[in-house]
Parts: structure tokens; sequence; C-alpha cells
């Protein structure tokens, strides 16, 4: 078709430059050697991003939220796709009503979420605050897992589930042998998806964080509370990176898989 | 011997019953299938036999043990699914061979029975292969291979050819049959289709609202089914109402008013009750009234009528014929039909009037 299609072009260029130049401005910020945040910037130089390392809290807020974040994401695993599977495997009562609150946190707000976990995690059961983090971001990562597992399981042919059975499976071994690898690519969604809510959650951290532990968001916020260098762009310009390198090799994951997976 | 057999099995969906005191049994070495119209029950009875289902009450004995509470994967049945379910991530060689690994079978002893067994089903070369790669026709000789290489005591097909084209339909009923014939399987199979079931089966089942109506060799149910029902299943689309019997030229006859009519009755069939008489379109015959005379009109088993339509069948024609008796429906080859509006005299031969029950 040769028919150009200016007023598309020019409506999908307006909506790059909305989303991508935010990220663009920070990107470039990051780099200027003045001592707040300045555009275009007056020179070039890294010293923000050895300030990252610098203010050792970054680092150790780091590793902080990729641990919380890890281990909540197998807990969310280890409850959600058991919960996903008889969620779409079986027909019983009272199903509609837990596929709600299983969905619940996701459409209670999340400094409603966060304030209640405070008041029964860490006050009422007196859990250590490491412990009651990984609580939190377990709930929050929770409904992700269950919803995308459970949309790749609802167009599931049990059938061969089935067939594993007749041919002399165990529940289970049917279960790991033959449901498992053929919703892989489904439950890779559903951990990185997961992972990215947990990473960058700020409304249930901020009510679990105590005094020495923190998630680097929350450390973030606290920075720009205080100070108001391109430190925070050098940061921001990093989780970007390691966000788009997450997604990259998850996407070339998935591809693979979904070659295998076809139908 | 009897290899299967269910006494009174009941089976429920949320407190519906699908299945009531429900009876049958199976010689060894035999193909049984069940036919009947969507719903019935078919694949209900199949997926409980297979242990997918479980009976609210009743028994299942196979082979002189009780299966009844035993479960799928202790039976060793093979199940052959309508959609295949063939597992997508496993090549062709590792899908049939699933069932032996779990027996934890040698590598070597695995690879011998699933090399044989793509051979029996003219499958060499394509152990590679996904199934996403292959025919219909292909995927279902692998879920057939599949099911078969266990060595499995019973299989059950459920409608296992109703995705292929008509022409693969006749080719795979043949091969499975050939297949259950020289591996000496006893089977259970549901279709829809007729012709399938009576082309490849020892034993037919006609099924109707959860019960069997009829069982027995396909010949038999074919030329004498024993009720209304299996009748008008298998295209006795006419019937006589009887309303007594007389004595006429040639000896008992049964009547509806005036019209005699002389009826050859099956070694051992009682007529107690049965004032019913079916007959195929393809057994009447029609005669224009114009050609027979007084003394030929005035024979038994005749009524005459009116063509009121007349259809092209491409081998015969079909008629709706209008008489003092009803409506009938006659089959006839002829060169040139016969006109509606015409008078005729429809002919029922005596050997050809199955008495059913209602
Ligand atoms: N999972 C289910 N839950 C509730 N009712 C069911 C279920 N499966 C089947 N039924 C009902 O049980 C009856 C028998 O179903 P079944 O599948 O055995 O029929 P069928 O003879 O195999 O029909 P078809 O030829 O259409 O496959 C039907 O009335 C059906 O609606
Ligand atoms: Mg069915």
């Amino acid at each position: 078709m040769k028919e150009k299609h200016y007023g598309l072009a020019i409506f999908s260029t307006l909506v790059f430059i909305f989303l991508l130049g935010p990220l663009v401005i920070i990107s470039v910020t990051s780099f200027g050697p003045g001592t707040v945040l300045k555009f275009p910037p007056d020179g070039f130089s890294l010293k923000w991003y050895q300030n990252i390392w610098a203010v050792d809290m970054f680092p150790k807020t780091f590793v902080t939220s990729i641990i919380i974040s890890l281990l909540g994401n197998l807990l969310a695993l280890i409850l959600g796709v058991p919960a996903a599977y008889a969620l779409s495997r079986y027909h019983f009562r009272g199903r509609d009503l837990l596929n709600a609150i299983f969905l619940s946190p996701v459409l209670i707000p999340g400094i409603v979420l966060g304030f209640t976990m405070l008041k029964y995690v860490l006050v009422m059961y007196q859990l250590p605050i490491y412990a009651g983090l990984l609580v939190g971001h377990t709930v929050i990562m929770l409904p992700f897992i269950i919803r995308v597992i459970g949309s790749s399981l609802s167009n599931f042919d049990f059938s061969i589930e089935e067939a594993a059975v007749s041919l002399g499976a165990g529940r289970l071994q049917a279960f790991f042998r033959v449901v498992l690898p053929n919703i892989r690519s489904g439950i890779m969604a559903a951990v990185l998806i997961a992972f990215l809510e947990s990473f960058n959650n700020v409304d249930i951290s901020v009510f679990m964080t105590g005094p020495g532990i923190s998630t680097l968001p929350i450390q973030m916020l606290t920075y720009v509370q205080n100070y108001f260098d391109p430190t925070i762009a050098a940061i921001s310009v990093v989780l970007m990176i390691l966000t788009g390198l997450l997604m990259f090799v998850i996407e070339r994951l998935m591809g693979g898989l979904a070659y295998f997976t076809k139908r | 011997m009897t290899l299967l057999s269910l006494e009174q099995v009941s089976v429920a969906y949320d407190n519906h019953l699908i299945l009531e005191n429900f009876d049958l049994k199976l010689e060894e070495g035999k193909l049984l299938s069940l036919l009947g119209p969507s719903g019935c029950g078919k694949t209900t009875t199949l997926r409980l036999i297979a242990g997918f289902l479980e009976a609210k009450g009743g028994k299942f004995m196979f082979d002189g043990r009780d299966y009844t509470h035993l479960p799928v994967n202790k039976r060793n049945f093979g199940f052959v699914f309508q959609s295949y379910a063939l597992f997508p991530h496993l090549s062709v060689y590792d899908n049939v061979a699933f069932g032996l690994r779990l027996r934890k079978m040698k590598e070597g002893q695995v690879k011998e029975k699933v090399l044989r067994m793509l051979d029996i089903v003219s499958l060499n070369g394509f152990e590679k292969r996904f199934p996403q790669e292959l025919s219909g026709g292909q995927r279902q000789r692998v879920a057939i291979a599949r099911a078969l290489v266990i060595e499995p005591d019973l299989l059950l097909f459920d409608e296992p050819l109703s995705n292929l084209d008509a022409n693969l339909r006749v080719t795979m009923r043949v091969e499975i049959r050939r297949l259950q014939q020289e591996l000496g399987m006893t089977a259970v199979y549901v279709s829809h289709d007729q012709e399938e079931c009576f082309s490849i089966s020892d034993q037919v089942a006609i099924m109707n609202a959860g019960k069997i109506e009829q069982l027995g060799a396909p010949t038999d149910i074919y030329q004498y089914p024993k009720t209304e029902y299996v009748a008008r299943f298998i295209g006795f689309n006419n019937f006589l109402v009887f309303d007594g019997t007389r004595q006429g030229n040639t000896g008992l006859e049964w009547t509806i008013g005036d019209y005699g009519f002389d009826v050859q009755l099956q070694a051992g069939q009682s007529t107690a009750n049965t004032y019913k008489g079916a007959i195929r379109p393809e057994d009447l015959r029609i005669i224009p009234l114009g050609q027979l005379t007084d003394l030929q009109k005035s024979l038994s088993n005749q009524v005459p009528g009116t063509v009121k339509v007349s259809t092209y069948l491409g081998r015969s024609y079909q008629f709706e014929v209008q008489t003092a008796l009803g409506a009938f429906t006659v089959n006839q080859e002829m060169d040139i039909p016969i006109a509606p509006g015409q008078q005729v005299m429809i002919t029922f031969p005596a050997d050809k009037i199955v008495m059913v029950a209602q």
C-alpha cells in the first residue's frame, strides 16, 4: 500500500516523545557536573555515578531489594501456582469468592494494604522487620502470580494431564512432567511481572521498613528529601538499564519457549 | 470369558444422575462400541471405566478384581482422546515412551518397544518430530501408539476419528480394527458415526438417556432392532401400529382396521406385547395403482396411497406417500420417477417387518 498515514505517524511520534522524553532528560542530566539537577547540563561528568557507591545505603538497600523480591517471588510461586491450578482446574463452590480474595491486593489501595500489614505483621505479631518485609512483598506479588499463571492455564487442555495419568502417572508426576513444562512461559512472565512490581514497590515497603533495613526505592525517596543532586538521576539510569536487560533476557527466553510450546 | 463388567453403576454430575443402575459386560478380545445421540452418556461411561469419574454406587469388576475404587493410574488402561491429547513439549518418541518410562523401564528396552510400536502404526522416521509438526491422522496414530505401547489391559477410545476428514476416517478405522485384532486387545469405542461403529465392532450398544437400549452383534442390531428407539436410530423410519390379530389366508395376521399384515417373526421372538412393526424405507415397494389387477389389490401387506413428494437421492428416489394409515417414506430405484399426485400401492414384505417394543 502506497497510502501514507501522516496523522498516525505524527500521533505515534508525539506519544513516543511524551513517554520517552522524561527518560531522555533524566539520562542526560545524570551526566551533569553541577550539584543540582539541570537540563541541559553544563558539561560531562561521571561523578554522580561514583557517588552511588559512595553513599553506602544505595548498594546495601539494592541487595536487600533484590533478596526480598527474589525470596518473596519464590514464596508467591509456592503459594500461587497450586492456587492458580486449583482455580482453573476445578469447579467448586466458592471458587469465584476465592478468586476475588486472591486478587484483592491489587484492588485495595497500596497505602491501606501497607498500613494494615504494619498493624498486623509488625505490631500485632511482632515479626522482625526483614520477615515482615518479605511477607508484605509476597502478598503484593501473589495476585500477579495467580493472575498471569491462571490466564495461561485458562486455555490449557487438561486432557493431556489426564492422558499422563492414564499412562500411569500420579497426580504430582502428571503436574510436574506435563502441566508445568507447558505453562513455563506463563510462569516466566508471572515471575518477571511480580519481580518488577515488588522491586519498584513503595507504598507497602514504606510501612514495613525500619531502622537500618530499607529497600532501594525507599532509600531513594529518603535521599531526594534531603539532597537534590543528580545521584538520583544516575541511579535511575542504572535501574533502567538493569530492567531493560531483564526484559530483554526474559523476552528472548519466552520467545524461545513459545516456539517449543506452540500448538 | 467376561473381562469387564459394570454392575448397577450410577454416575452423577452435581447431583444430576447421568447413569443410573447401569449394567455392561464385555468379553475378552472383543471391541464394543457405544453408539447414541449427543448427551446420552457415552463419554461418561468411558470415563467411568477409565476411572476419571467415580461411581456413586454399584461395582466395576475387571478380570475378576474389584476396580470400583482403583485410581486411574493403577488401572493400566489405554485412553485415546478425541483431541489426541499429545504432550506438546515432547517429541513423538518421548510421547510414546512416556508410559514406559513411568514404569521405570531401561532405556534400551524403551527404545526397542517405542520403535516397534511406531513401526506398527507406520510412523517410522517421525521420532524427532513434535506433535504440532504432524497432520491430524499422524497425531492420531501417535496417540494410539502411546496408548498401545504400555500393553494396556483395556483400550478406550472416545470419538478418536471425529477430527479427521471422511477418507482418513475410513482408513484409520480399518487400521484400528486391524491393530485391535492382531494384538488381541479388548476395547471400548465411542462414536457418533453409525457406519464406523457397525463396521469395526464385535458388539454394539445403542444408548439412550443413560441406558443401554440394546446390545448385540452389529448385524443383529442392524436387522432386528428390539425397540422403537433403536429402530428409529438405525434408520427404520416407517412404523405400523397394529390394533390386533386375525386369522388370514396364510396364518396369523396383524391388523390395522381392515388392513392385514403377515409378519415373519424372528426365531425366539416373543410377540406378547409387541404391536408395532418397523420397516426401512428401502424395504418398501411402490407400484402405480393402475398396473394392478383387482385380485392383486386384495392381497395382504398392502396399503394404497398418494405420492406427495418425490426426491432424487442419486442412486434412488425417495417418495413421501400419504395413506389411510399415515405417511410412509419409500426409497426405490427406478428410471422414471412416479410423479407427485399419482395413486400407488405400497407393499410391506413380510420378512422385512420387524416387531419392536415401545
Ligand atoms: N462435567 C460435567 N458437568 C455436568 N454435566 C456434565 C458434565 N459432563 C457431561 N455432563 C452431562 O452429562 C450428560 C452425558 O454427557 P456425555 O459427555 O457422557 O455425553 P456423550 O454421549 O458423550 O455426548 P457427545 O456425543 O455429545 O459426546 C450430558 O447431559 C451432559 O450435559
Ligand atoms: Mg462424548
